[in-house]
C-alpha cells in the first residue's frame, strides 16, 4: 500500500520535473533543431519541429567563413589558463583565510566581492591604454590576466568556504603528531579539498568561457574566442536564424559537453558554504 | 590557537591574491577617478584638462540617470525575486524522488552554460521576434495578437532572458542546500499532521535562509553589471537603460570618456550601497 | 640553425623574385555584410597576386565601429585596414588618423569612382577611404500588389502617393502590410530613415547656428506623418525592425512597400532568397515638393590607420578590393547581380551590368543625393542621414531611441521631438557648441 502511494508519488513527480526541465531546456534544443533547418525552414510558419529536411549545409557555411577551431583554441587557453592560474593564486589565500581567520578576513573577503562590481565599460580607454603600453592588445596572455583577475574573488570565496567546512580536528591532530605546514597541506587539507577545488575549477571555467565584454574588446584575429565568433554571425543582412543558430550550438556546445560531464560535481559543490 | 608563526605565514598566502586584487582594483579606479575630473573627448582631440566637477554634475542632472539606476533597481530586483521563487519550488521538485533525476537536473542547469550574447540573440530572434518568432506562433495558434516583447514588454523580456540564464545557478545552490536538510524532521513534522504549507514555512525556508542569501549575495554581483543583453536586444531603448548601460553610451557612443568616467564613480557608490545593505544581511547570515 | 636561416633567406628572395615585395600578413576588420563575406571568401586571388595574407576579424555593425573606435582613438594599432562609413571617415581624416589615399596606382583609376562616394569619403579634397560599395534609398515595391491596389507606381512618387498606396496595400489579416520602415532605434537605422524624411519635409538637425531643430514644425509634421502612415500600414513590432528585419520581411512577401537601402535590392531579388524575387519594382525616394528627396547616401569604405606598419600592404588590398579586376571576379564567379554596386562609374557604363533591374534606379538614387547640400534650409554641417561630427552618433542613438518608443506607442510624437531636442542640446553643450 505504501509502496504504491509512493510509486505514484514518484511517477507524478517524474512527469512534473520532466515538463519542467523541457521548458526550461527548450531554447537551447530549439536553437540546435534550428541550426539542422534551411533558412527558410527556419521561419516556416507554423512552425517545424522534427519532421524537416535535416541539412548539415549550415555548419559547413559557418566552418567555410570562419575557422572555428581558432576560436575554440583560444577560448579553451583563456577559459583554462585564467581558471588554473587563479586557482594557484586563490589556494594558499583562502586556504590563510579558512584556518588563521583574524578580526579582517571577513571584510578582506567582502572587499574583495565588491571589486566585481566595477563597471567594466566604464574603465575600457584606461585597460586599453595599459594594454598598448604592456603589448598585450589581442594576446591570450593579456586576456588569461584580464579574465583571471575578474573571477579571482569568486574563486577565493568559493574555495574559502570549501575550506572552512573541513574540520579543523583534523588538523589539529595532524599538528599534534608534528606534521610541518607543508605535510599539513598536501597529505591532510588537500585531498579533503579536492572535490571543492574541482567544483570551483568547473564554475570558474564556464563564467571564464562566457565573458564577452573584455574577450571581445581586446582581441583582433590572434586571441579572439568564441564570443568574437558569435558577433560575426549576429543580425547580418538577410535571413540568418539557421546560420546563428548553427554558430550558437558550435559555440555553446563544448561547454554543453563539459557540463553533461562534471554534472554531479557541479550539483555537489556549488555550495558557497550554504549548506551548514 | 593560531601561532605567530602560523599567522605570517597566513598573511604571506594571503598576499598574491590581496596584491593583484587590489592592484586591479585600485588601478583602473585611480584612473577613472582621474578621468572624470577630465574633459577627454577622443574624437576631438583627446584630453583636453581639467574640468573639475563639471562630468560629475552633467551626468547626474542628465535626464537619463535617474531612469537607469531605476531600471537597474528593477532587473536586479525582478530577475532575485524570480529566480529565487522558482528556484526553491524547483530545488524542492527535483530533490523528490523521481525517474531519470539526473537527466532532469542536466535539462534545469544547461541554460547557465550559453554565453549571454547567444542566449539574448536566441531569445530575441527566435522566440520574441514579433513575426517569425514561436511566441508569435503560439499567440497566433490561440488567436491573440502576437505580442511585441522587446518595445511592448521590454523590461519585463529582458529579466526573464538574464532570470533564465541564472535561474540554474539558483536552483543548483538551493537543491545542494535541500539536500542537507535532514529528512526525519521533516517527516516528524509529517507525522504530526503539520500541513505541506506549514512544514515549507517553519522547516524548509529556515534551512534554506543561508542558500538564498549566497544566492542574492553573488547573482547581484553579476546582475548590476548586465550588459550583453540589453545590448543585443533593445540597444537601451524602451526604458530598459541601466546604468552600466548609460555609461557604455557615453564613453562609446557619445566618445566622451570624461563623462562617462564620471558615470562610472556613480556606478561604483551605487554598487557600494547595494553592497553595504547586501553586507548586512549577508554578514548576520555569514558569521565568519 | 645557419642552415634554417639560409633557407629563410633563399624562401624571401624567391618571394621578391616572384611577387615584387615581403609577403605581409594585415588584418582586415569588416562588417559581417554579404559583400564583404564574398570578399572574405575571394581572399586567395588576392594573396595569389600579392603575396601577402590577409587576417580577418569580422563583426557584427555596432560591435565592429566600437571595437575600431577604440583602437584608432588610442592608437592601438591594432588594423592595417579597416571598414568604416562615410560619417567616419571625414572626421577621422581630419583628425589625421588615417593614411591618405592619394597616390594610387594608375590601374585603379580614382577618376572612376562615383563623384558623390568620392567627396563623401573626402576631407579637403582628400581621399581617406575607398569605397567597396556605396548606397542610396529607393524605393522597393511589389508590383503585384500594387496592381491588385489599382495603382501605378510613377518612377519618383511624393510622399502623398506613397501613403495613399500602403494604406490600399495593406492586408492586416492576411499579413501583408502596406509599408514597412525603419522603426529600431540607432543613428545607422531609424534616424537615418527619419533624417531623410525630415529633409524632404523640409527640416533639418541644426540651423546655422548650431542649435537643435527638433521644436521645428517641419520636424513635426515629419514625424506625424512617419506615426500615422505605421498605425495604419506598418507591420507589428516595427519598432524593432531595422535593415535586417525589414529585409526579412519583404524576403518574405509581407511588405507592400519598402524604402531602404539601394544595396537590399539584389537581396530581394535573389530568387534563393526572396519569396518575391520576379515581383519587386524600383522608384525614387519619396519627395514633399520642396526640392529635397528622402534619399541617403552612404558608403562601406577601407582605410588605412595612421601609424600601421604594412601601410604597403594595406594599400595593396584596398586597390585590390575596390578595384574593377574585383568587380570583374565576383561576376565571374556569383554573377553579375552580386558586385558591389555604387562604387565606380565603369560599373553601370558595362553592358552586362545594364541588364539588372535595379542598377538604373541605384544610379539615379546615388545621383539624387548630394552630402554638401542635404536640406531645403541651409546648415552648417555635411551629410545627409547623418551629421558630420563626433557628436553624432551618440545624440542620434539617444533620440532615435525616443522615436522608436513614440513608434511603439509608449509616447506622443509631441513627447519625443520635446526629449529629443533636450537629448540633442544637451549633448551639444557638453560638446562644446
Amino acid at each position: 500500500m505504501a509502496r504504491a502511494v509512493t510509486n505514484r508519488r514518484k511517477s507524478v513527480n517524474t512527469i512534473l520535473a520532466w515538463i519542467v526541465g523541457l521548458v526550461i531546456f527548450f531554447p537551447i534544443l530549439w536553437t540546435i533543431l534550428t541550426s539542422f533547418k534551411t533558412e527558410a525552414q527556419a521561419i516556416s510558419s507554423p512552425p517545424v519541429f522534427l519532421f524537416f529536411d535535416w541539412t548539415l549545409e549550415n555548419y559547413g557555411v559557418v566552418q567555410e567563413r570562419s575557422d572555428y577551431m581558432r576560436f575554440l583554441w583560444n577560448s579553451v587557453i583563456i577559459a583554462g589558463g585564467s581558471t588554473l592560474i587563479g586557482v594557484i593564486i586563490a589556494v594558499p589565500a583562502a586556504w590563510s583565510m579558512a584556518f588563521v581567520p583574524s578580526r579582517r578576513t571577513k571584510d578582506i573577503l567582502l572587499w574583495m566581492l565588491s571589486t566585481k562590481m566595477l563597471p567594466a565599460v566604464g574603465v575600457l580607454y584606461p585597460i586599453y591604454l595599459m594594454f598598448i603600453r604592456l603589448g598585450l592588445l589581442d594576446t591570450r596572455t593579456g586576456l588569461v590576466i584580464v579574465v583571471m583577475l575578474i573571477n579571482l574573488p569568486i574563486i577565493v570565496w568559493m574555495l574559502y568556504t570549501y575550506f572552512r567546512e573541513i574540520p579543523v580536528d583534523i588538523l589539529e591532530a595532524a599538528r599534534m603528531d608534528g606534521a610541518s605546514l607543508k605535510e599539513e597541506i598536501l597529505h591532510v587539507l588537500t585531498p579533503m579539498a579536492v572535490p571543492g577545488i574541482a567544483s570551483t575549477l568547473l564554475l570558474n571555467f564556464i563564467l571564464a568561457w562566457n565573458e564577452a565584454f573584455w574577450t571581445l574588446n581586446l582581441t583582433a584575429a590572434k586571441a579572439a574566442p568564441l564570443t568574437a565568433f558569435i558577433a560575426s554571425y549576429s543580425s547580418p543582412e538577410g535571413l540568418f536564424f539557421a546560420k546563428l543558430s548553427a554558430a550558437s550550438t558550435m559555440a555553446i556546445a563544448p561547454i554543453l559537453i563539459l557540463g553533461w560531464f562534471s554534472q554531479k560535481q557541479l550539483v555537489r559543490g556549488l555550495t558557497f558554504g550554504a549548506v551548514k | 590557537m593560531a601561532t605567530q608563526h602560523s599567522r605570517s605565514a597566513a598573511r604571506l598566502m594571503m598576499a598574491p591574491a590581496v596584491i593583484l586584487l587590489l592592484g586591479w582594483m585600485l588601478v583602473p579606479l585611480m584612473m577613472t577617478l582621474w578621468f572624470s575630473f577630465r574633459k577627454y573627448l577622443p574624437l576631438r582631440g583627446g584630453d583636453q584638462g581639467f574640468v573639475g566637477f563639471d562630468n560629475f554634475v552633467r551626468f547626474i542632472t542628465s535626464s537619463a540617470f535617474w531612469p537607469s539606476v531605476q531600471t537597474t533597481l528593477v532587473i536586479v530586483g525582478g530577475v532575485l525575486l524570480i529566480t529565487i521563487v522558482l528556484g526553491v519550488l524547483l530545488a524542492i521538485l527535483l530533490d523528490q524522488p523521481m525517474w531519470g533525476q539526473g537527466v532532469v537536473r542536466i535539462l534545469v542547469i544547461a541554460p547557465f552554460f550559453v554565453m549571454p550574447t547567444v542566449s539574448a540573440l536566441v531569445w530575441k530572434n527566435m522566440f520574441m521576434d514579433p513575426v517569425n518568432g514561436l511566441f508569435a506562433h503560439l499567440w497566433k495558434a490561440f488567436g491573440a495578437e502576437p505580442i511585441v516583447w522587446l518595445s511592448d514588454a521590454s523590461l519585463f523580456s529582458i529579466i526573464l532572458i538574464v532570470s533564465w540564464q541564472w535561474l540554474p545557478f539558483a536552483t543548483l545552490i538551493l537543491l545542494t542546500a535541500i539536500q542537507s536538510l535532514d529528512s526525519e524532521q521533516l517527516e516528524a513534522a509529517e507525522m504530526d499532521g503539520a500541513p505541506v504549507f506549514s512544514r515549507f514555512v517553519y522547516i524548509v525556508l529556515p534551512h534554506l535562509s543561508r542558500a538564498i542569501t549566497i544566492v542574492i549575495l553573488i547573482q547581484t554581483i553579476f546582475l548590476l553589471s548586465v550588459f550583453a543583453e540589453i545590448f543585443v536586444t533593445t540597444g537601451g531603448a524602451f526604458g530598459t537603460r541601466t546604468l552600466t548601460y548609460l555609461i557604455y553610451q557615453r564613453v562609446l557612443e557619445s566618445q566622451n570618456v570624461g563623462l562617462g568616467s564620471a558615470g562610472g564613480v556613480y556606478a561604483i557608490i551605487l554598487a557600494n550601497i547595494v553592497a553595504a545593505f547586501l553586507m548586512r544581511i549577508v554578514g548576520k547570515n555569514l558569521d565568519a | 640553425m645557419y642552415a634554417r636561416n639560409a633557407l629563410r633567406a633563399a624562401t624571401a628572395l624567391c618571394l621578391v623574385a616572384g611577387g615584387g615585395a615581403f609577403a605581409d600578413t594585415i588584418t582586415v576588420a569588416t562588417v559581417n555584410n554579404g559583400d564583404m563575406i564574398r570578399m572574405q571568401g575571394l581572399t586567395e586571388d588576392f594573396t595569389a597576386r600579392t603575396g601577402h595574407e590577409v587576417e580577418w576579424v569580422t563583426l557584427e555593425e555596432n560591435v565592429l565601429r566600437q571595437r575600431v573606435t577604440t583602437d584608432i582613438t588610442t592608437k592601438g594599432g591594432q588594423f592595417d585596414v579597416m571598414t568604416i562609413g562615410m560619417y567616419e571617415t571625414p572626421i577621422w581624416g581630419k583628425n589625421g588618423w588615417l593614411i591618405p589615399l592619394d597616390d594610387l596606382s594608375a590601374d585603379y583609376d580614382v577618376d572612376d569612382l562615383l563623384p558623390a562616394m568620392r567627396d563623401g569619403l573626402s576631407h579637403d579634397g582628400t581621399l581617406y577611404a575607398a569605397p567597396f560599395y556605396g548606397e542610396s534609398s529607393m524605393i522597393m515595391y511589389r508590383k503585384d500588389l500594387m496592381e491588385k491596389a489599382g495603382l501605378t507606381m510613377p518612377d519618383a512618387p511624393d510622399w502623398d502617393f506613397v501613403a495613399e498606396a500602403a494604406r490600399a496595400m495593406t492586408d492586416k489579416a492576411g499579413e501583408t502590410y502596406g509599408i514597412c520602415l525603419r522603426g529600431k532605434a540607432g543613428w545607422g537605422e531609424n534616424m537615418a530613415f527619419l533624417t531623410t524624411l525630415a529633409n524632404s519635409f523640409g527640416a533639418r538637425w541644426f540651423d546655422e547656428d548650431w542649435k537643435p531643430q527638433f521644436d521645428s514644425p517641419e520636424w513635426k509634421a515629419a514625424i506625424d506623418f512617419y506615426l500615422d502612415l505605421m498605425a495604419d500600414a506598418g507591420p507589428p513590432g516595427a519598432s524593432g525592425n531595422g535593415f535586417n528585419e525589414n529585409l526579412s520581411l519583404f524576403q518574405q512577401g509581407k511588405c507592400g512597400m519598402w524604402i531602404d537601402a539601394t544595396v537590399a535590392a539584389s537581396f530581394v531579388t535573389n530568387p534563393d532568397d526572396s519569396a518575391v524575387a520576379d515581383k519587386v519594382g524600383f522608384a525614387l525616394a519619396p519627395d514633399d515638393g520642396k526640392g529635397k528627396r528622402a534619399n541617403w547616401l552612404w558608403a562601406w569604405a577601407l582605410a588605412i590607420p595612421a601609424g600601421t606598419d604594412n601601410a604597403e600592404a594595406a594599400t595593396a588590398f584596398i586597390e585590390w578590393a575596390t578595384s574593377k579586376d574585383y568587380i570583374e571576379l565576383v561576376a565571374a564567379k556569383e554573377g553579375w547581380a552580386n558586385v558591389p554596386p555604387g562604387a565606380r562609374t565603369s560599373l553601370y557604363e558595362n553592358p552586362n551590368y545594364k541588364d539588372i533591374p535595379f542598377a538604373e534606379m541605384t544610379l539615379d538614387s546615388i545621383k539624387a543625393a548630394d552630402p554638401l547640400d542635404p536640406t531645403v534650409d541651409p546648415v552648417p554641417y555635411v551629410g545627409i542621414q547623418f551629421v558630420a561630427i563626433p557628436e553624432f552618433a551618440g545624440i542620434a542613438t539617444q533620440t532615435g531611441q525616443e522615436f522608436s518608443a513614440a513608434l511603439a506607442g509608449q509616447q506622443t510624437a509631441d513627447e519625443a521631438l520635446e526629449k529629443a531636442q533636450a537629448i540633442t542640446a544637451e549633448e551639444m553643450e557638453a560638446a562644446g557648441y
